[in-house]
C-alpha cells in the first residue's frame, strides 16, 4: 500500500475550518500539526545493518538492526527472502518476540563488559607467577596444591569476581591449557559449544583451537536429547527434515511433540495458512497449548505414552490398508524403499515352552552358499515374487564399499519383484515370541506375547520377512496363522486402539479415525501426510522407540522422501547447510585429522559422576527374550565396553597421557599401535572410562562459549556442581548407589569433588555458567560481529554483520580464541614443543568402518572373545604430530590437507584445488611461518568466505563434483540435480545483500530448486539412491545383538521409565506438609530460547518476571496452592524454588517447568536447603541407554552428533509443595 | 455524501499464534522511554482473560465509549461536557497503577559485582517507580495462555449471559484464543470527544487519531473515555500518549511496525473510503446488533464510479483512490464480510477489525468417528471449542448468527480448497452453500493463505 501525503493537501488543512465533531468537544481538520515531528524524529535513524540471532532456536531469521547516533536502537525483521513462488506463502517476516527484544542486551546492566577472574584464584596465581616467573609453572603450583585448589574451587558461584586485563587472563588460561596437556594429556582439555549452525565462525574459533591442540570437543545434539537415535537406526542419517515451507504441501499434518507457535514461531504461519488450502491439522499433546489451538482434532495423550498411540495407529493402518485392502501405492513404496521384504532368520528359543521362535539377524548373501563375493555378510536378501527364489538386491551396505559394489549401490530392482509376505509361499507356519513392555507397573523388562508368521527355509535358515514380523508385532492377524491375536479394535491387546486407550487416555475411536484419515490422505495425495515431531516425544529415555512407532506410520504410507509428507523433526538448529566447508575449518581438518569428537552425554555422565547415583542396572530394561548379554552390567560398564570395542569415542581415552604413550612406544621400539595393544592386553594400560573418578582421568580444563551449560543444558545440574565443580553445598539429595547397584568393572572410588581445574565462560551476558566460572571473558553480541547462520527450517544462508564495534572490552569469539592461541603458542614453545599425540578414534560411520563388526555380534577382546585389532574390534589408533608452538599460526592459515586429502561428506571426497586458489585471491595469502603461502583465515569474514567456498550448498562447482563422485558408486544419474547452478559461488557480500537459497548438494539427502521445497530423502526416492543402512533401505528392523537384547528389533511400545519404582517414595515425609508427586515436563518456553532472553526485561515483563512452574488447578488444590504462590519442587536430584502458575489447561498429575530457567534471577533461597534454588535441571538426572552406545555396525556406527546416548530428561517425577516461610533472597 | 479515506486494519485472529512480537517491536520503537514503561500501544491478550488494563471491557465500571440517551442521541457514557468540567479535578473512572501493573526491573549488577559470599548472587525484582524490591503480582500479560485462568478467566466481561452457566474452566473444556490490540482509530472516537483541551484529533487525510503533545494538558479524560483503554498517561511528560498507527511510516508508504513484524502474517492494512456524513447516524443506530451493518454501510465501494467521483470532489487524491481499490480491507470487511469490529456496542465505530478464529474446531466428543468417512475430515462448525456466543460478545454485540456465518465461510474455503488440492477441482456446491462464488472463495484463500507482503499492505 502506498499512502503518500500530498503537502499541498496538508497545507490546505491548516487554513480550512475544521468540522465540529462529537458534541463539539473537538474538531477535525484545521489545526497546527507541527508537533507531529516528535514521532517523526523518534523514528529517524542513520543506518540499517543486516544481522541475526545465534541462539539455537532454528529460526535463523534475518533482521534489520537500526543504528542512530552510533547506538543500536531496535530491530525489525527483514522481509526480502527469495520467493517461494507465486502460489505459496513467503518466509517473510521471520522473527519472534525474543529476537525482537535482543537489542536490550547491548547496553544492559547484565552485559559482561570486561574480563573477570575469581579474586581468590587470581591472587594465588599472581603470587605464584611473581615467585616462579613462569605462567605454566605458576598455574601448576596453584592447581596441584590441594589446599589452594580447594580454596578457589569451593568459592565457585559465590561472587567475588574481579576485573583483570586481557593479556593477564589470556596468559593464565593458556598456562592452564599447556600445563594440562603436558601433565595429563590434551584430551583432558574440553571445549564445549553447541549448534554451529547458529554462528558457524564463532563455533569454529574455539573448535579450531581445540582441534589443533588435541582437545576434546563434546557433541551437543545427542546431549540435548534433540538427536533422534531413531533416525540413524532407520535411515543411517543424523537428521534431515523438510523446510517449513514444505508444510504447505502437506494435506494432512499431525503436530506431535512440537509446539510450533512457540518453538517455531517464524514458521508457524505455514501451518495456519496450509489449513486454508484444505490441510487437516491434528495435535497430540498432553496440555492444551498454543498449537492445540489450531487443531481440528486434539488427542490429549498422557505424557510419554505417545508410542502406544502410534503403535495402535500402525495397527489400524496395517489392518485396513495392507491386509484388508491392498493400496498399490503403499505396496510398491514399501517393497522398494523399506526393508519390509527382507528376510530375517528365526532362532528357536532354547527351552521355551511349545518351542516358539525369536527373531534373529537378517539373512545374508553369505548364508546362501555358493560364490558369495565381496562383503557378503553385509548384503541382505529377499524372495522374488515371480520365481520364489532368494535374491540379493543392489543397494545394501555390502555394495557401498569395495570394488565389486562400484556402480551397484542403488535401489534399482531390475526384473525382480520383492515378495512382501511369505504367506502362501511358506514352508511352515511357526509361532514367534515377541516382547511387550506395557504389562504391570513393577517391571521394565516386560513379558512375552506369542504370535505366528509364515516361514521358509532359505540357505539352511528358517526365515520370514520383516513385513510378516511387523504384522505379528502389531497384532494384525491373518487367516490360518498360529498364536494369540487380538480379536478386533476393541480387544485390549497389543497393539489395538482399545489397548492404547487404557495407556494414553485417548479415545480408541478417535485414534482409529485419525490413523485412517492419515493413511487415506496419503493414498489420495501420493504420500502428502506429515508428522511434525519434536522434544515432546523425543526427550524420553525410550525416545527411539517412540519415534520408530511414529515413523512407521509415514513409512507405511509412502510419505517419506515425498514433498509434503514424512517426518518433520524439529529440535535444535542442527543443520549447518555448508557443512563440508564449515567442518573443514572448524575442526582444522586442513591441518590434521581426526579431531577428538566426544559423545557429550557419555562425557558428562562420567565427569559429573551421575553414574554413581543410578538406581537400576542395564539388564533392567532387557527383553524377556534376551540372552542375558547385559546381565549384571552397570550403565557405566556398558560405556566402558563401548569405548573398548571402538563403538563410541571415549575421551579422555587412557589412564595415561597420549603424548607420553608415543614416547614410551618409541623407547620400547614399538609402533604406538603395537605398544598400546600390548599394554592394554597386559592390563597395564586402561581406558579412562573404566576408572572415571581417578584423578589422572578427570577432565581438567573446560571452556564454554556460545553455551550456558550450567544454566541451561546441564541435566543433573546439582551433580555437575558437586562433582565437576566442587561446589560444597550443591543440592544433590540422593544417596549413592548401594553396593549391589555398583558396576562390576568400572572402578568405584571415593567420590571426587572439584574435578575441574579451570572453568572458563565466554559470553556477553551474566548467566548461570558465568557465575560459576573461574574466568569470564566478554564476547561480542550478534550485532557486533561477522558470521553465518543457517537452519533446517528454511533453505537460506545469511549473515551476521556488526552494527557497532564490540563495546567496552568485548571481542568476537573468533578473535578471543586467536588471542588465547597466541598466548598458548608462546608458552607451549617452551613447555611442549613438538609432540606426537595418539588419538583413539571410534569406528566411523560412512567409512569402511561400517563393516567392522558383522551381524552386530558383540565380541569383547578383553574377555578373550576376539583379538584386540585397532579399527576392527577396538578403536583406531592414529598418531598426529602437534607443533604446539605453531598453533596460533595454524589458526590463521588454511592448511594444505584441504586439497591434498580433500574435503568430505557422507563418505564422498572432493579435492577443492580451484577453491584454494580462489581463496588465496579472495582472502589474501599468509606470509611466513608454517602457513606460508596458504589462504588467510585471520578474520571471521575470511572464515565465512572460506566456509562458503568449500561447500556444495554454496558453491555449485563442488556440488556437481560431489554428485559425480556419488554417481560412480551408485551408477545412477545425479549431477544434473545441481548443474543449472554449477557456475554459482555464493559470497559473504551476496548474503549481506540478501539471504541466498542454497544449492542442492550431496551433503544432504533432499533435492531442491526454485520450484521445489526441500524435503529429506527425495534424492533417495527420486533417484533410487540407497539410505546408508545395512539393507540400504529404510529399516523397520534393526538386528544388532544389543537391540535384540533390549527387545527393540522392531518398533514397540516402551512406557516412560517407572521412576517411582526406581527411586521409591521421594516425598519429604515431614509431618503436616501437603505434597503432591507429579510428572515433570520441561518443554521449551514462550519467553526464552533456552536460557537466552529469560533474563531479558522485555520477556520478563511479558510474563511473570521469574521462574514459574505450571500445574493444574486440581493438583494445586490438593496442596493448598493458589496462582502465583511460591512453591518448592524437589526430588533426589535437587530443589527448585519457583512460583506456581495454576491453570486448567494443564492435565492433572503433570507439572510443566518451561526450559530453561536459570538460577540467577528472582530465585530465593529454598526452605529445604537454605541455599539458592536451582535451575529446571536441578530436578533432572541422566540415565544413558545402552543401545545408544552401539557402534561399528552399519548405520549404528559413530559419527559426531549422529549416534550416542541422549541426555533424556522427561521421565522424571518431582514433589511439589507450598512454601510456608517468608521469601528470602 | 462526504467521502473520506482512512487507514484501517484487519487482523485475522485465526492465524494469531499469540507470540507478542508485535508488542515488543512496537515497544522498542515507540515506548521504550521513561514515563511509558507500562504503555503497551500494542498488546496481545489471551481470551478468555482479564485483558490489559484489567477488565477494560467492563464499561459499567469504566464508562468508556458512547451510549444513547433517552432520545436516542449519542452521548459519552461518562457524561457530557458539563459533567466533565464539574469533575475535572477528580475523574472517578480512571484506571490506577494496579489496574495496569507496577513496572519493574532487576538489580542486575549484583551478578557481576557481588563480593565473595556464602551463596550464589541473584538479581531481585525492583520497582521502576520506587526502586524498592517488588513482590510481583500482576503484569501486562499476566494471564497469558490461561495462566491463573482457572480463577481469573471467569471474570472476563465477555463471559456473560448463558455463557456464565455453560462455560467451565476445566481441562476437558478448555479453550483459548489471542486478541492483539492497538488503538482502533475509530470513526467516532470517544477519546477525542472526551478531551477538554481539544488536544486530540483525527487526522483529516487518513483518520489516524493523535494526541497533540503540545496541546495536551494531562486531564486524562481520554484515558477513561476510550473504552479500549488505548490512551495512556505519560507520567514523565504529564501528557497522554497513544498508538499513532506509525504515521511516520504510513506517510512513507510503509506498514505499521506491528503489521510488518507480525510473524503470523495476520495483519492487513489499507485505505478504506467512507461517508463521513453518515458516521453519526451509524453510531446512533438504536439496536446494538445493527451497529455492524450500520458501520459497513458507511464504508464505500472503492470501485463504484459514483463514489470515486465524489471522492475526487472531496479532495481525495487519485493515488489514494487507487490505494483504496487495492486495499485488502474492503473485501475482508464488506465484500466477503469475514472481518468484524471489536465491541461494536461501544459505538465508536472502530477501524481495526478482526476475522474470528475458526480454530480450534473440535469438540470433545468421546467415541466419535471410528466409523466416520475418512475423506470427510473437518468437524462441523457447531463442534467449536470456543463457544460461538463468546465470539459474538466480542465481535458482534452478541449476534451469534453473524459469527456462525463468518465461520461457515472460512470452513467452506477449507473444504473447497481441500478438494481442489486433492482432486484438482474445488466443489462448487460448497461455495454455493455459503453464498459465495468459487472465484470469491479462491480470492479469499489467496488473500488469507498466500498473503504476499504487497497484498497484505
Amino acid at each position: 500500500m502506498s499512502v503518500p501525503t500530498n503537502p499541498l493537501i496538508r497545507g490546505l488543512q491548516y487554513i480550512k475550518r475544521g468540522d465540529e465533531n462529537a458534541e463539539g468537544w473537538s474538531e477535525t481538520g484545521a489545526r497546527r500539526r507541527d508537533w507531529e515531528r516528535v514521532y517523526h524524529q523518534r523514528w529517524q535513524h542513520d543506518r540499517i545493518v543486516r544481522s541475526t540471532h545465534g541462539v539455537n532456536c532454528t529460526g535463523s531469521c534475518s533482521w534489520k538492526i537500526y543504528v542512530k547516533n552510533g547506538i543500536i536502537t531496535w530491530e525489525t525483521q527483514q522481509t526480502d527472502y527469495p520467493s517461494n513462488g507465486p502460489d505459496a506463502p513467503e518466509y517473510e517476516p521471520r522473527g519472534c518476540p525474543r529476537g525482537a527484544s535482543f537489542s536490550w542486551y547491548t547496553y544492559s546492566p547484565i552485559r559482561i563488559k570486561y574480563p573477570y577472574v575469581r579474586g581468590v584464584l587470581l591472587e594465588m596465581y599472581r603470587e605464584a607467577k611473581e615467585r616462579t616467573g613462569d605462567a605454566v609453572e605458576a598455574w601448576a603450583q596453584v592447581v596441584e596444591d590441594p589446599e589452594k585448589a580447594r580454596t578457589y574451587k569451593q568459592a565457585r558461584g559465590k561472587g567475588g569476581l574481579v576485573r583483570a586485563s586481557w593479556p593477564e587472563v589470556a596468559e593464565m588460561v593458556a598456562a592452564a591449557h599447556v600445563h594440562t596437556a603436558k601433565k595429563y594429556g590434551p584430551d583432558r582439555i574440553i571445549g564445549f559449544s553447541p549448534i554451529p549452525a547458529m554462528s558457524m565462525a564463532s563455533y569454529a574459533g574455539g573448535s579450531r583451537f581445540m582441534s589443533l591442540i588435541g582437545g576434546t570437543i563434546p557433541s551437543f545434539y545427542d546431549w540435548y536429547a534433540d538427536l533422534p537415535p531413531s533416525s540413524p537406526q532407520i535411515w543411517g542419517d543424523q537428521t534431515d527434515v523438510p523446510e517449513s515451507a514444505d508444510w504447505w504441501n502437506a494435506s494432512y499434518l499431525m503436530m506431535w511433540g512440537s509446539n510450533i507457535p512457540i518453538t517455531r514461531a517464524p514458521d508457524a504461519h505455514f501451518m495456519t495458512e496450509a489449513r486454508y488450502k484444505g490441510q487437516k491439522t491434528v495435535v497430540v499433546s498432553p496440555d492444551y497449548s498454543d498449537h492445540t489451538r489450531f487443531a481440528d482434532h486434539w488427542l490429549p495423550v498422557q505424557p510419554g505414552t505417545d508410542g502406544a498411540l502410534a503403535m495402535a495407529m500402525g495397527h489400524v493402518i496395517l489392518r485396513e490398508f495392507f491386509v484388508e485392502r491392498h493400496v498399490p501405492y503403499f505396496g510398491s513404496y514399501v517393497r522398494k524403499y523399506t526393508d519390509l521384504p527382507m528376510l530375517v532368520t528365526l532362532r528357536r528359543r532354547d527351552g521355551a515352552d511349545g518351542g516358539a521362535y525369536a527373531t534373529d539377524r537378517f539373512l545374508h548373501a553369505s548364508d546362501l552358499g555358493g560364490e558369495a563375493g565381496e562383503n557378503a555378510e553385509w548384503k541382505t536378501v529377499f524372495v522374488d515374487a515371480a520365481t520364489g527364489e532368494p535374491v540379493v538386491p543392489n543397494g545394501s551396505m555390502g555394495f557401498k564399499y569395495g570394488a565389486e559394489g562400484e556402480g551397484l549401490w542403488n535401489l534399482e530392482l531390475g526384473e525382480t519383484d520383492p515378495l512382501l509376505t511369505l504367506l502362501g509361499r511358506h514352508d511352515e507356519l511357526v509361532e514367534v515370541d515377541l516382547p511387550r513392555f506395557d504389562t504391570g507397573d513393577a517391571d521394565e523388562g516386560g513379558t512375552v506375547m506369542r504370535r505366528g508368521v509364515p516361514a521358509k527355509k532359505v540357505g539352511g535358515h528358517l526365515v520370514t520377512t520383516v513385513y510378516d514380523l511387523l504384522l505379528a508385532q502389531y497384532g494384525v492377524g491373518r487367516e490360518g496363522l498360529p498364536g494369540e491375536w487380538p480379536e478386533g479394535y476393541d480387544d485390549p491387546e497389543p497393539y489395538t486402539p482399545a489397548w492404547q486407550e487404557e495407556i494414553t487416555g485417548v479415545d480408541a475411536g478417535r485414534c482409529a479415525r485419525i490413523a485412517r484419515e492419515f493413511a487415506r490422505n496419503a493414498e489420495r495425495s501420493g504420500g502428502r501426510s506429515m508428522i511434525v515431531m519434536g522434544a515432546g516425544t523425543n526427550h524420553w529415555y525410550h525416545s527411539d522407540q517412540i519415534y520408530r512407532a511414529m515413523l512407521a506410520l509415514v513409512l507405511l504410507c509412502g510419505c517419506q522422501g515425498v514433498n509434503g509428507g514424512g517426518w518433520a523433526h524439529y529440535v535444535g538448529q542442527e543443520k549447518v547447510r555448508p557443512i563440508t566447508g564449515w567442518s573443514t575449518v572448524a575442526f582444522a581438518f586442513d591441518w590434521a585429522r581426526p579431531t577428538r569428537h566426544m559423545a557429550g552425554t557419555s562425557l558428562w555422565y562420567l565427569a559429573s559422576s551421575q553414574w554413581r547415583y543410578d538406581t537400576f542396572k542395564a539388564d533392567e530394561f532387557a527383553s524377556p527374550l534376551g540372552k542375558g548379554r547385559l546381565s549384571g552390567k552397570h550403565l557405566a560398564d556398558c560405556l566402558a565396553l563401548s569405548a573398548r570395542l571402538g563403538w563410541q569415542p571415549s575421551f579422555p581415552s587412557f589412564n595415561r597421557n597420549p603424548l607420553d604413550l608415543t614416547d614410551e612406544a618409541e623407547r620400547e621400539g614399538l609402533s604406538p599401535q603395537e605398544y598400546v595393544v600390548r599394554e592394554l592386553k597386559e592390563g597395564r594400560l586402561r581406558f579412562a572410562a573404566e576408572d572415571p573418578d581417578a584423578p589422572e582421568n578427570f577432565p581438567r580444563v573446560l571452556t564454554l562459549w556460545r553455551s550456558n551449560l550450567l544454566g541451561s543444558s546441564s541435566k543433573g545440574h546439582e551433580f555437575f556442581l558437586k562433582h565437576l565443580l566442587g561446589v560444597p553445598d550443591a543440592a544433590v539429595r540422593a544417596d549413592e548407589s548401594p553396593e549391589a547397584m555398583r558396576p562390576e568393572e568400572v572402578e568405584w572410588r571415593e567420590a571426587p569433588e572439584g574435578k575441574l581445574d579451570l572453568l572458563t565462560t565466554i559470553d556477553f551476558r551474566k548467566n548461570g555458567s558465568s557465575l560459576f566460572s573461574d574466568v569470564v571473558l566478554p564476547t561480542a553480541t550478534w550485532y557486533e560481529k561477522h558470521d553465518i547462520s543457517s537452519t533446517d527450517m528454511h533453505p537460506f544462508v545469511h549473515p551476521f554483520n556488526p552494527a557497532i564495534t564490540p563495546p567496552w572490552e568485548a571481542k568476537s569469539d573468533w578473535d578471543i580464541f586467536n588471542y588465547i592461541a597466541e598466548s598458548f603458542s608462546g608458552l607451549a614453545r617452551k613447555h611442549l614443543g613438538v609432540r606426537r599425540d595418539l588419538v583413539a578414534a571410534p569406528l566411523m560411520h560412512d567409512t569402511p568402518d561400517d563393516l567392522a563388526q558383522p551381524s552386530g555380534r558383540v565380541l569383547d577382546w578383553k574377555k578373550g572373545e576376539c583379538e584386540p585389532v585397532p579399527g576392527k574390534t577396538m578403536p583406531k589408533l592414529i598418531v598426529i604430530e602437534r607443533d604446539y608452538g605453531a598453533v596460533a599460526e595454524k589458526m590463521k592459515a588454511l592448511g594444505p590437507a584441504v586439497e591434498e586429502v580433500g574435503i568430505q561428506a557422507k563418505g564422498n571426497v572432493w579435492k577443492p584445488h580451484e577453491e584454494v586458489e580462489y581463496l588465496r585471491g579472495r582472502n589474501g595469502v599468509v606470509r611466513g611461518g608454517v602457513g606460508d603461502g596458504r589462504p588467510q583465515l585471520r578474520s571471521a569474514e575470511q572464515v565465512c568466505e572460506t566456509i562458503l567456498a568449500l561447500s556444495g550448498t554454496t558453491n555449485g562447482r563442488l556440488s556437481v563434483e560431489g554428485f559425480k563422485e556419488m554417481e560412480r558408486r551408485t551408477g545412477v544419474k545425479l549431477s544434473d540435480l545441481s548443474e543449472e547452478r554449477g557456475e554459482e559461488l555464493i559470497t559473504f557480500a551476496d548474503i549481506t545483500t540478501q539471504p541466498r537459497k542454497v544449492i542442492v548438494s550431496p551433503e544432504w539427502s533432499g533435492t531442491e530448486s526454485r520450484t521445489r521445497r526441500y524435503s529429506p530423502f527425495t534424492i533417495n526416492v527420486d533417484r533410487s539412491v540407497p539410505w546408508r543402512t545395512l539393507t540400504g533401505r529404510q529399516q523397520f528392523y534393526v538386528d544388532h545383538e544389543w537391540m535384540l537384547e533390549y527387545g527393540e528389533g522392531l518398533p514397540a511400545y516402551r512406557p516412560p521409565m517407572r521412576m517411582a519404582k526406581h527411586t521409591g517414595d521421594i516425598r519429604s515425609g515431614e509431618e503436616g506438609r501437603a505434597e503432591v508427586v507429579l510428572k515433570y515436563l520441561t518443554p521449551h518456553s514462550k519467553w526464552s530460547i533456552h536460557s537466552e532472553f529469560q533474563d531479558n526485561l522485555r520477556m520478563l515483563t511479558l510474563f511473570r518476571g521469574g521462574p514459574t512452574m505450571w500445574m493444574s488447578d486440581r493438583d494445586a488444590e490438593k496442596i493448598g496452592v493458589k496462582d502465583n504462590d511460591w512453591i518448592e519442587a524437589f526430588n533426589r536430584n535437587g530443589v527448585v524454588a519457583a512460583r506456581a502458575v495454576v491453570s486448567h489447561r494443564i492435565p492433572e498429575g503433570t507439572t510443566i517447568m518451561y526450559h530453561s530457567q536459570d538460577r540467577h534471577l528472582n530465585v530465593p533461597k529454598t526452605e529445604l536447603t537454605g541455599k539458592r534454588g536451582g535451575t529446571e535441571n536441578s530436578l533432572t538426572k541422566i540415565f544413558v541407554k545402552p543401545t545408544h552406545m552401539i557402534g561399528g555396525y552399519a548405520q549404528l556406527s559413530y559419527f559426531f552428533n549422529y549416534y550416542g546416548p541422549t541426555g533424556s530428561q522427561r521421565d522424571e517425577l518431582t514433589v511439589i509443595r507450598k512454601r510456608e516461610s517468608e521469601v528470602v533472597y | 455524501m462526504l467521502v473520506k479515506a482512512q487507514v484501517a486494519m484487519v487482523m485475522n485472529l485465526d492465524k494469531c499464534i499469540g507470540c507478542h512480537t508485535c508488542s515488543v517491536t512496537c515497544k522498542n520503537v515507540w515506548t521504550n522511554r521513561q514515563g511509558t514503561e507500562y504503555q503497551w500501544w500494542n498488546n496481545v491478550e489471551t481470551k478468555p482473560g482479564m485483558g490489559y488494563p484489567k477488565l477494560y471491557e467492563d464499561q459499567e465500571r469504566w464508562k468508556g465509549g458512547w451510549t444513547l440517551d433517552r432520545r436516542g442521541r449519542l452521548k459519552l457514557k461518562a457524561g457530557g461536557k458539563i459533567k466533565k468540567l464539574l469533575s475535572i479535578f477528580f475523574n472517578p473512572d480512571l484506571p490506577e497503577l494496579d489496574d495496569y501493573y507496577e513496572p519493574w526491573t532487576y538489580d542486575y549488577e549484583t551478578l557481576t559485582k557481588a563480593p565473595p559470599g556464602d551463596d550464589q548472587p541473584v538479581a531481585q525484582p525492583i520497582s521502576q517507580v520506587s526502586s524498592d524490591p517488588l513482590d510481583l503480582k500482576w503484569g501486562p500479560n499476566w494471564d497469558d495462555d490461561l495462566a491463573g485462568g482457572t480463577t481469573t478467566a471467569r471474570f472476563d466481561p465477555n463471559i456473560r449471559g448463558d455463557l456464565e452457566e455453560s462455560v467451565r474452566f476445566e481441562y476437558e473444556k478448555v479453550f483459548m484464543m489471542y486478541l492483539p490490540r492497538i488503538c482502533e482509530h475509530c470513526l467516532n472516537p470517544s477519546c477525542v470527544a472526551s478531551c477538554p483541551s481539544g488536544a486530540m484529533y483525527k487526522r483529516e487525510e487518513d483518520g489516524i487519531v493523535l494526541v497533540d503533545q503540545e496541546q495536551c494538558r494531562g486531564w486524562r479524560y481520554c484515558v477513561s473515555g476510550c473504552p479500549y483503554k488505548k490512551v495512556y498517561f505519560n507520567w514523565e511528560t504529564g501528557k497522554a500518549e497513544k498508538c499513532t498507527l506509525c504515521y511516520p511510516r504510513i506517510e512513507m508508504g510503509q506498514p505499521t511496525i506491528c503489521s510488518e513484524t507480525c510473524v503470523g502474517r495476520l495483519r492487513y492494512l489499507g485505505l478504506i473510503l467512507y461517508d463521513a456524513d453518515r458516521v453519526q447516524e451509524a453510531a446512533s443506530t438504536p439496536d446494538e446488533r445493527d451497529l455492524l451493518a450500520a458501520q459497513r454501510s458507511v464504508f464505500l465501494d472503492p470501485n463504484d464510479p459514483e463514489v470515486r467521483e465524489q471522492a475526487r470532489r472531496d479532495g481525495v487524491p487519485e493515488d489514494w483512490l487507487e490505494a483504496a481499490r487495492r486495499s485488502p480491507i474492503y473485501p475482508l470487511a464488506v465484500e466477503w464480510g469475514v472481518a468484524l469490529p471489536l465491541h461494536p456496542e461501544y459505538r465508536t465505530l472502530p477501524m481495526v477489525w478482526y476475522v474470528p478464529p475458526l480454530s480450534p474446531v473440535m469438540g470433545f466428543v468421546e467415541g466419535e468417528g471410528s466409523e466416520a468417512d475418512p475423506d470427510d475430515v473437518f468437524p462441523a462448525i457447531d463442534e467449536l471449542r470456543i463457544p460461538i456466543e463468546y465470539l459474538a460478545n466480542l465481535l458482534s454485540a452478541g449476534d451469534k448468527e453473524v459469527i456462525r456465518a463468518v465461520l461457515k465461510r472460512l470452513a467452506a474455503m477449507r473444504g473447497y480448497m481441500r478438494e481442489k488440492n486433492l482432486s484438482g477441482v474445488g466443489a462448487e456446491e460448497i461455495a454455493d452453500s455459503v453464498g459465495m462464488s468459487p472465484r470469491a472463495l479462491e480470492d479469499m484463500y489467496r488473500l488469507l493463505a498466500i498473503a504476499k507482503y504487497d497484498e497484505r499492505y
